[in-house]
């Protein structure tokens, strides 16, 4: 049965676009005496461009994963994942497009790196504006503003550089998107043996530029950030995050849906293996978070620890703590048994908490560097995330009524729906 | 039962039957020595006598006949237990992740790789023993009482957490594989004709009877292993990782180390597996189980791993330079420039460049450049540990102390003598175990095997 767009999924996900947007307006229209309020209104934008749209890119990951390493048990499911990313990534790639335009605009001081001034030890005042100069040269002064450490990161944030690679990223990540999907609707109409090899060899490809470009896009759109400070870890960290977050949605979609008659073939050993995804990459998440964490706190190292101290010693503490535990305990704890991993009174709850404890974590990674203690929570941010939800569900769901809801003649299907174990 | 998908190649090739994977597995143990395996063992016996030898000689002189010096406490010792533990983790992830995955090309290869991983944990635990110089005090290293005349451990410190990582990873190591050996041991039981072998066989299978009681709570077992298995074959080598990175030496800290490390362990394991395998597979005529799709994907599992080391090393050369410290940049400068470049070379060529020629598939299919190519990156982690450890503290903070690490004999003679002994424990292992799972290589006889896979899709349902 295709799955048709319509009914309460249309109204709910439309209902929280408009109540979204009606909160994030009136938080707006509320906040006049927050003099910070267009630095967190882009800070939170950001926020939001990214948590979604590194669930889509995660979905991405997954589904060429799937391809590349010949899994037959998720075949059945995968235009759950090709929704997610042909429906969202698009919208999301251009919410951050923008976050990072008005950036160089300077519309916003998200990216700290972003302002020129930063740049050049001396400077000459001319017409009103500062240029940069040799020492040696007349009336050449001390730039105040010069900052010795970002001016040596100058030729990683050339603009030429740095903008020729986020339209790289974007490019590739929109073009194997939108191959993906053609070839898996191609697959619907005629079999072909030689088509599915094409998608396993081009998976391969696609993840070796995802192995690349999800550590240096961590680098330019969230490291970057606290421009001072450095970790090694810090792609891989916020690659298990998108891994993450796209088995939650995926899987709670899948879990609501089979409760509307779609997915009928779908046996509890598909949900327990999506479930045991959700759990093993919560654990990862865990891992990678710990490992950065503890090896910056042991070594106590000044150029790095204030990444931390600036998280642990101030307003963000409670939520920064309450944020690991909620995503590395309760998932240990709930879904740790095999039980639990097949029945959707334990998945679903779980999945949504952590899903918006991994939002708290994105918050987390944006707001400290941005706002400093000048933070406000409040309907804007609320806002705005819920608005970003229902657009995120309306898009993906809106892709996943446009083709058949369970591929033809993929050629682990019935695989996938002898699936028992 | 589960139907396999028609493009999925056959696991086990020929018109084999359960009766002939008994005789194949069970076969070379019941007859005499062949010449080949009697020559091997005895060239092995000699380089590990070699190599007891040398550490004798260390154990009684102390640890000064090592190249150590004063700027670097830690070369070869340290450099080796590393490798060891990395090339231990191949069995762990074969026999436990893959058991998760479901991964059923892994029946034919987890024996062998369960048991390169104990020997290779032994070869490694050796090396932090003798560092130690008293050895009869050893049990030290546990969190013994005081009245025990010895001082409380720190608890604080990652060799101490490294004691317990490897202690944990080798126990449970041990008994995975061990369980997995009872109903194969049952099996040559029922077969051996001489009194004694069948007795020891007997003892051995714990009584195993087959009945359906035995293979619900084996199976069961299996998984509750894999389970605890698999955040093992994570923490061991994040932990070994942590014993360099939680310090403050530039090269050593940085936070990528642990999931790095792991990768690193996976790469090499998997490396010296297939060095074993591929003369194994050929000296016991196991062609029909262990054959060129089995080769292929562990050579993917190779260029996965390689590739993420490589990102791996990558990252850690950009952010030492976008840092803008400058002890961390230097310490990077010092490794692609400095007097041991050309072993930050090697590692490079052997790690990164090497394992990338498997993209092609005829190369990945070729067992010979497979083997030769194992043997590469065995060499190339190798010089990964002696490039991190050493390059690091050779020319640290101070310039006055720099200076520079030659081996002696010794240091070569007991790292080559660990081969030895490695290399002799494998070997009888292949001689008197089953070298295949035999009981578990049964149950997708009739999913994957050749014959059966062409009934199926002759019959067409």
């Amino acid at each position: 049965m295709d799955f048709k767009f319509e009914g309460k999924a249309k109204t709910v996900s439309i209902a929280l676009m408009v109540i979204g947007i009606v909160g994030l307006l009136v938080g707006l229209f509320t906040s006049g005496g927050d003099t910070h309020l267009n630095q967190r209104f882009w800070a939170n934008l950001l926020v939001n461009g990214f948590f979604f749209t590194a669930i889509a890119l995660g979905a991405l990951f997954f589904y060429a994963l799937q391809y590349a390493a010949e899994v037959g048990w998720s075949a059945y499911v995968k235009r759950m994942f090709e929704a997610m990313f042909v429906g969202y990534l698009p919208i999301g790639l251009g919410v951050i497009l923008i976050v990072l335009i008005a950036g160089q605009a300077h519309v916003h001081h998200l990216y700290h790196w972003m302002d020129s001034t930063l740049y050049c030890e001396y400077v000459i005042e001319a017409d009103g504006h500062a240029h940069c100069a040799e020492a040696t040269e007349t009336g050449a002064v001390l730039n105040t503003n010069y900052d010795e450490i970002i001016a040596n990161k100058s030729a990683y944030f050339s603009p030429l550089f740095y903008w020729g690679r986020t339209f790289v990223y974007l490019a590739v990540f929109l073009i194997f998107a939108r191959l993906f999907r053609k070839w898996s609707l191609e697959e619907d109409k005629e079999a072909s043996i030689e088509r599915h090899f094409k998608v396993h060899r081009r998976s391969a490809l696609f993840l070796v530029f995802f192995a690349v470009f999800s550590s240096t896009l961590a680098w330019d759109w969230i490291m970057s950030i606290d421009t001072h400070w450095f970790s090694t870890l810090f792609g891989w960290y916020l690659f298990s995050g998108m891994w993450v977050g796209a088995m939650i949605f995926a899987l709670v979609s899948i879990l609501y849906l089979r409760t509307k008659g779609y997915f009928q073939d779908l046996t509890q050993s598909h949900v327990h293996d999506l479930a045991k995804w959700m759990f093993a990459i919560s654990m990862l998440w865990a891992y990678l978070w710990f490992s950065q964490f503890m090896l910056i706190w042991y070594s106590d190292i000044p150029e790095e620890v204030t990444y931390f101290t600036q998280r642990f010693f101030t307003e963000y503490k409670t939520p920064f703590i309450l944020m690991f535990f909620i995503n590395f305990a309760i998932p240990f704890y709930v879904m740790i048994s095999r039980d639990a991993k097949r029945n959707p009174y334990f998945i679903i709850p779980t999945g949504l908490l952590i899903f918006v404890g991994h939002f708290v974590d994105t918050y987390l990674l944006v707001i400290p560097g941005t706002m400093f203690d000048h933070n406000h929570f409040g309907l804007l941010e609320v806002g705005m995330f819920i608005m970003f939800l229902g657009l995120f569900i309306f898009s993906v769901f809106r892709a996943l009524s446009k083709a058949p809801l369970v591929p033809k003649n993929h050629p682990f299907l019935q695989e996938s729906k002898d699936f028992h174990i | 039962m589960q139907r396999e998908a028609a493009i999925r190649e056959p696991l086990i090739f020929g018109d084999k039957s359960y009766q002939d994977i008994t005789n194949d597995v069970v076969g070379p143990i019941e007859g005499s020595a062949p010449r080949t395996w009697k020559i091997l063992v005895t060239l092995t016996g000699l380089v590990a006598l070699y190599g007891v030898g040398c550490i004798m000689y260390l154990i009684g002189t102390g640890i000064g006949v090592w190249g150590l010096n004063k700027t670097v406490g830690w070369a070869w010792d340290i450099t080796n237990f590393v490798w060891w533990v990395g090339i231990g983790h191949a069995g762990t992830l074969i026999s436990a992740v893959l058991l998760l995955f479901r991964q059923k090309w892994r029946m034919a290869i987890n024996r062998s790789a369960e048991a390169m991983t104990i020997f290779a944990v032994i070869m490694a635990a050796i090396f932090p023993g003798i560092h130690m110089g008293r050895l009869w005090v050893g049990y030290w290293v546990f969190p013994l009482p005081n009245q025990f005349g010895s001082l409380w451990v720190n608890f604080n410190s990652p060799l101490l957490w490294d004691v317990f990582a490897i202690s944990t990873y080798f126990s449970v190591s041990l008994v995975f594989w061990y369980i997995g050996l009872i109903p194969d041991f049952a099996t040559i039981r029922d077969r051996m004709v001489k009194p004694l072998p069948k007795k020891i066989y007997g003892i051995l299978s714990f009584g195993w009877s087959g009945r359906a009681k035995n293979w619900t709570r084996f199976e069961e077992v299996s998984l509750v292993l894999a389970g605890i298995a698999t955040p093992l074959v994570f923490s061991v080598h994040s932990i070994v990782s942590m014993d360099f990175a939680t310090s403050v030496i530039p090269g050593w800290h940085t936070t990528i180390f642990p999931p790095y490390f792991v990768s690193g362990a996976v790469f090499s394991g998997f490396a010296m597996v297939q060095t074993l395998l591929l003369i194994m597979r050929k000296a016991m005529k196991l062609e029909a189980y262990i054959h060129t799709k089995h080769i292929e994907y562990m050579n993917i599992v190779i260029i996965v791993t390689g590739s993420i080391v490589g990102v791996a090393y990558l990252t850690e050369l950009f952010i030492s330079w976008y840092s803008g410290v400058e002890y961390e940049s230097y310490a990077f400068i010092n490794r692609f420039s400095g007097p041991y470049a050309w072993s930050y070379w090697i590692m490079m060529t052997c790690n990164v460049i090497s394992p990338q020629l498997y993209w092609f598939k005829k190369l990945r299919t070729s067992l010979a450049f497979t083997f030769v190519l194992s043997i590469v990156v065995n060499i190339g982690m190798w010089f990964e540990r002696y490039v991190i450890i050493v390059t690091s503290i050779h020319r640290d903070y101070d310039p006055s102390s720099w200076g520079e690490f030659h081996a002696t004999p010794i240091d070569i003679g007991i790292f080559v003598g660990t081969i030895g002994i490695f290399g002799t424990l494998f070997l009888l292992f292949a001689r008197f175990f089953p070298v295949l799972a035999l009981n578990e290589l049964k149950t997708i006889l009739k999913s994957s095997g050749e014959n059966y896979k062409k009934l199926h899709n002759t019959d067409n349902h």
